[in-house]
């Protein structure tokens, strides 16, 4: 559990941060490696959305084959150290290890990947060559792990890919937004290091608009759109603009960087939302040395879309959970935050589609000096509306070939968080952008998906 | 299955050719035996008996490093072997310390293994000084494969009928003692071996000693393990790995109408049921080594209980009553029946789908488990049990086993299946792969019968099944 006291000094709020999943010694690692059981079709590599062969890698880390252990890992999944790091293993490839069943407690993959990338990474490897230059040259917009993984699949194959992105740093949420005592500012940009090894062109801080893409278009022989989403979305509510009321993914970007000690962070801070980015910022709340915190969610408990497991993080680092609290003003008082004003809710039908209504005259005061806002990211409509006939859905998700990654715009491509029916996870849009580079790489060589 | 008896505790207690023990383990001969201190502590831990670490005129000088080992996918020494010698302190002290612990253990079995050159005077002169000591009996260390055998002694003996018949002569002419002969495994055929002990005038065998071994080689350096300098040589080769080797071996002798000794097994015994095998195909006593130098002399708990408590169950009032009873049951391949036949049986509600007994049959066997991917959905609507493996996080519903939305579901083809329990064993779960008798119909039949049949003319050739 994190320390907490009125001023934690920056050593101590370094120590909040420190490693959720500290990395396995060798020994550890060939003892745990003998759990596996090293199934058929194995379960496992079927749950992981990028089908990493799990068993394979982990039989090459028993037989201290660490480096031909990172390099199965990494064939499938170029974030592979990231993804050890950061992926919900719970519902995926541990979820779905068959030690579950009897010995109750699965195979520790995610700790076994992160061992080998780990152990790999320490000898310098580079696993990867470009291919021979073919002459066509791809743009890839956002260097999140979607675009970084397309332009890596597309420089093996001997394309030329040139990664416009935004932001001053790469790797996107990766780097930015995810729990910093899950994966370190550093760690993350290691891994992009070794993905950019392979010579592909990163231009930083180049933010395409519209006039820009159809330039793009024009001048290359696809162009893969990677932007991921926006900020969470805002509550249109009274009080909404204060500066003591942050929205998620800032409030949690800070953290990656700036030092502990300067991020802004209140006594008594209250998150809104149920998701697991909103289990991020009271995790990260409490651990910069707030208080109390305490996350509103308007649903009830069965409702939260977060992790039962991140519920269960929550918890254990001493965050409260407030259900059926309806946000409906930020109160303030003298120039500053004093709580947030909630209405009782309760929910009328069952399931998914139950109905949300509100407690006549149950309106209270959660008191709070600090609030930070974690709804869902809404997509960066402005971009996806400035593209021609770019065919989007009723989420606002860029509608693509699920096959091909392509767009409704010739030679347009889309991969990750910003396309239609993904997953919101690094491991998702690593995959996305392997499914993608391949359509890309198709149309190049065969002229097949684009239209 | 024996019904339970309920009159009283079983009583381990053993006389090995008139050696008595209050139970059959005994340490074998090696380091947890070399001296007064490790064998008292023995004692106390509840050990029955010890074979004292192999006695010479002139202690040896010994190498370092001198132990290997063999682990295997995460488990420590499966095997182990070394290239150590005999005992390396003198004569006098071992003799001193030998009397000391029999005068204040004289219930518990102790006895002293000896190998000195082979000469008559030699043999006599050992023989007699040691059992001035009070020991109950001498081991002749036949089968040390390594050092003393390029010297003309262990092994170098024990692999040749005629110089152990002769040596073992010379050690009775001067034994009052029982001499019990242990006995090699590096020979082609141990029979000989045990049989030259029986005509020497042995009153009882142990076996098996190390087998020759090379371990590995370092892949740092190339250097074969244990390295001496950068060079190594082959070594003795023991521990959990060798029991089916020892297995074999301990029924070859008990079985042989000619050698009908006692035996003292020895050769991978760690655990209770390795000690109740090696006693059901003939040994009285067992010896221990490795799996005392992996885990300590503590491990005799495990053993005493584990055998009284096989004992009670099965109503066996001593292990008398159960050595050698599964002797008989060990026969030649001519003598099995060709018409029984088993088939694989998987019981759903138990597998957890890992596979692994699909490629096993497909890759390794006779083709014939079925795989069947089934949505998540069909599988738990056929599998009722598999509820418990069900769990939700967030707002979605997972499956443990399944993955990318499908489980695969194995049923084993019964028509096809040939009844090699390969399934069986390699599948993780306890008791779902059952090895089914099916009744084909036909009355038993030997390969023998077959063979006498066949040269009868009354009966066709079996063909192939179909399918291979
Ligand atoms: C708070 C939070 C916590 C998370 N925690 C986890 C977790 O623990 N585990 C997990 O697996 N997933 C987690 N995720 C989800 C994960 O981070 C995303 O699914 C993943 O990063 C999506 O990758 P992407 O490449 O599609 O998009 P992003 O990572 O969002 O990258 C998109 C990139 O495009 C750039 N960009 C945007 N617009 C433009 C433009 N116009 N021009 C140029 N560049 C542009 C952006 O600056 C950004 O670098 C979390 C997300 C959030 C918000
Ligand atoms: C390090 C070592 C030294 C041994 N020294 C002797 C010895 O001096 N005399 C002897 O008869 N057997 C010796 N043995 C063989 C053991 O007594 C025993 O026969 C063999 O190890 C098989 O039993 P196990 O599998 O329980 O270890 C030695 C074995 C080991 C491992
Ligand atoms: S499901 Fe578990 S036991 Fe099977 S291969 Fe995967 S990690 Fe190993
Ligand atoms: S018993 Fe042998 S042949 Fe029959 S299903 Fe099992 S592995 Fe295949
Ligand atoms: S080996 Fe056993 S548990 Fe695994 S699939 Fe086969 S029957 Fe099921």
């Amino acid at each position: 559990m994190p320390t907490r006291n009125s001023k934690p000094t920056l050593k101590q709020l370094k120590q909040n941060f420190a490693d959720v999943h500290p990395p396995l010694t060798p020994d550890e690692a060939i003892t745990e490696s003998s759990r596996c059981l090293f199934c058929y079709d194995a379960p496992c590599t079927r749950a992981c959305p990028t089908h990493i062969d799990i068993p394979s890698f982990i039989r090459k880390i028993m037989h201290k084959d660490n480096v031909g252990s990172a390099g199965t890992i990494l064939d499938s999944n170029i974030f592979g150290g990231s993804c050890a790091r950061v992926c919900p293993t719970e519902v995926l490839c541990e979820g779905a290890c068959v030690d579950n069943t009897m010995l109750n407690a699965p195979v520790q993959i995610g700790k076994l990947q992160r061992f080998a990338c780990d152990t790999a990474h320490d000898q310098s490897f580079n696993f990867y060559q470009p291919g021979p230059d073919t002459g066509q040259h791809v743009a890839i917009i956002g260097a999140g792990p979607a675009g970084l993984t397309c332009a890596h699949e597309l420089r093996k194959k001997g394309h030329r890919a040139t990664v416009h992105e935004a932001r001053s740093v790469a790797g996107g949420l990766n780097t930015l937004g995810i729990a910093a005592y899950k994966i370190t500012t550093e760690f993350a940009l290691t891994e992009v290091d070794r993905i950019l090894h392979l010579g592909i062109d990163l231009k930083l801080k180049s933010r395409i608009d519209g006039a820009k893409l159809a330039k793009l278009l024009d001048s290359h022989d696809a162009v893969c759109l990677a932007v991921g989403l926006g900020n969470t979305a805002p509550l249109n509510i009274p009080g909404e603009d204060h500066k003591d009321v942050m929205e998620s993914l800032e409030f949690l970007f800070q953290t990656h960087t700036k030092p502990l000690n300067k991020c802004r962070i209140g006594k008594h801070v209250v998150v809104i939302g149920g998701g697991n980015t909103a289990i991020d910022a009271a995790n990260a709340a409490i651990r910069l040395g707030a208080e109390s915190v305490t996350i509103a969610y308007r649903r009830d408990k069965q409702s939260m879309p977060a992790f039962d497991h991140e519920y269960e993080f929550a918890l254990a680092s001493n965050v409260d959970f407030l259900f059926n609290a309806k946000p409906k003003r930020f109160m303030t008082k003298a120039g500053k935050v004093t709580g947030l004003r909630c209405t009782r809710t309760r929910l009328q039908g069952k399931g998914r589609n139950a109905k949300l209504v509100s407690v006549p005259n149950s309106d209270h005061t959660i008191p709070a000096d600090f609030i930070v806002k974690a709804l869902g990211q809404e997509p960066l409509l402005d971009l996806l509306k400035s593209v021609p006939k770019l065919k989007i859905n009723r989420k606002n998700r860029i509608v693509v070939d699920q096959t091909t990654g392509a767009t409704s715009v010739k030679n347009l491509f889309a991969a990750g968080d910003c396309q239609a029916d993904t997953m919101e996870e690094v491991v998702n849009a690593v995959q996305r952008g392997k499914i993608t580079a391949a359509g890309i790489h198709a149309m190049l060589t065969e002229g097949s998906p684009g239209r | 299955m024996i019904a339970p008896k309920s009159n009283g505790q079983p009583n381990l207690a053993t006389d090995f050719c008139g050696i008595k023990s209050p139970n059959p383990f005994w340490l074998a001969s090696a380091p947890p035996t070399n001296s007064g201190y490790q064998i008292r502590r023995a004692f106390d831990a509840g050990w029955g008996g010890a074979v004292w670490k192999t006695l010479n005129h002139d202690p040896i000088v010994n190498v370092s490093s001198r132990y290997a080992a063999v682990d295997y996918d995460g488990r420590k020494i499966i095997g182990l072997n070394n290239i150590e010698l005999i005992t390396d302190r003198t004569l006098d002290v071992n003799l001193k310390e030998i009397a000391e612990v029999k005068r204040d253990y004289p219930d518990h079995a102790l006895i002293v293994s000896l190998m000195v050159e082979s000469k008559r005077e030699t043999w006599h002169d050992i023989v007699k000084q040691t059992q001035d000591t009070g020991a109950d009996g001498i081991e002749l260390n036949f089968g040390c494969p390594h050092g003393m055998s390029e010297r003309g002694m262990g092994a170098a003996v024990g692999q040749v009928p005629e110089y152990c018949c002769m040596i073992v002569e010379w050690v009775k002419e001067a034994a009052q003692i029982p001499v019990i002969v242990k006995l090699t495994p590096n020979i082609t055929d141990i029979r000989l071996a045990g049989r030259a002990a029986k005509k020497g005038g042995a009153d009882a065998v142990s076996l098996i000693n190390t087998i020759n071994s090379v371990m590995g080689i370092d892949l740092d350096t190339l250097a074969p393990k244990p390295a001496v300098r950068g060079k190594g040589s082959h070594g003795g080769y023991c521990g959990p790995a060798v029991k089916p080797i020892a297995l074999n071996m301990v029924s070859q002798i008990a079985t042989d109408p000619e050698i009908n000794l006692p035996i003292s097994g020895i050769g991978g015994i760690q655990a209770w049921q390795d000690a109740v095998e090696f006693m059901l195909l003939g040994s009285t006593s067992v010896q221990v080594c490795t799996a005392v130098m992996h885990y300590g002399f503590r491990i005799v708990e495990h053993l005493i209980s584990g055998m009284t408590n096989w004992m009670a169950e099965k109503g066996f009032q001593s292990t008398t009553d159960f050595i050698g009873k599964s002797s008989p049951l060990l026969t030649n391949w001519s003598d099995l029946d060709l018409s029984y036949k088993v088939v694989a049986q998987i019981e759903p509600e138990k597998c957890i789908n890992c596979g692994l007994c699909y490629i096993a049959c497909e890759d390794g066997c006779h083709q014939s488990i079925n795989i069947e991917s089934v949505t998540e959905k069909e599988f738990l609507k056929r599998t009722p049990s598999a509820k418990d493996r069900v769990f939700t996080s967030g707002n979605n519903q997972y499956t443990h086993g399944a993955g990318d939305g499908y489980v695969n579901i194995f049923t084993i083809n019964q028509d096809t299946c040939v009844g090699c329990n390969m399934c069986s064993l390699v599948c993780p779960v306890q008791g779902c792969i059952d090895m089914k008798e099916i009744d084909t119909g036909k009355p038993s039949m030997t390969w023998r019968q077959y063979q006498a049949l066949l040269a009868e003319g009354k009966i066709d050739p079996i063909q192939p099944p179909e399918h291979v």
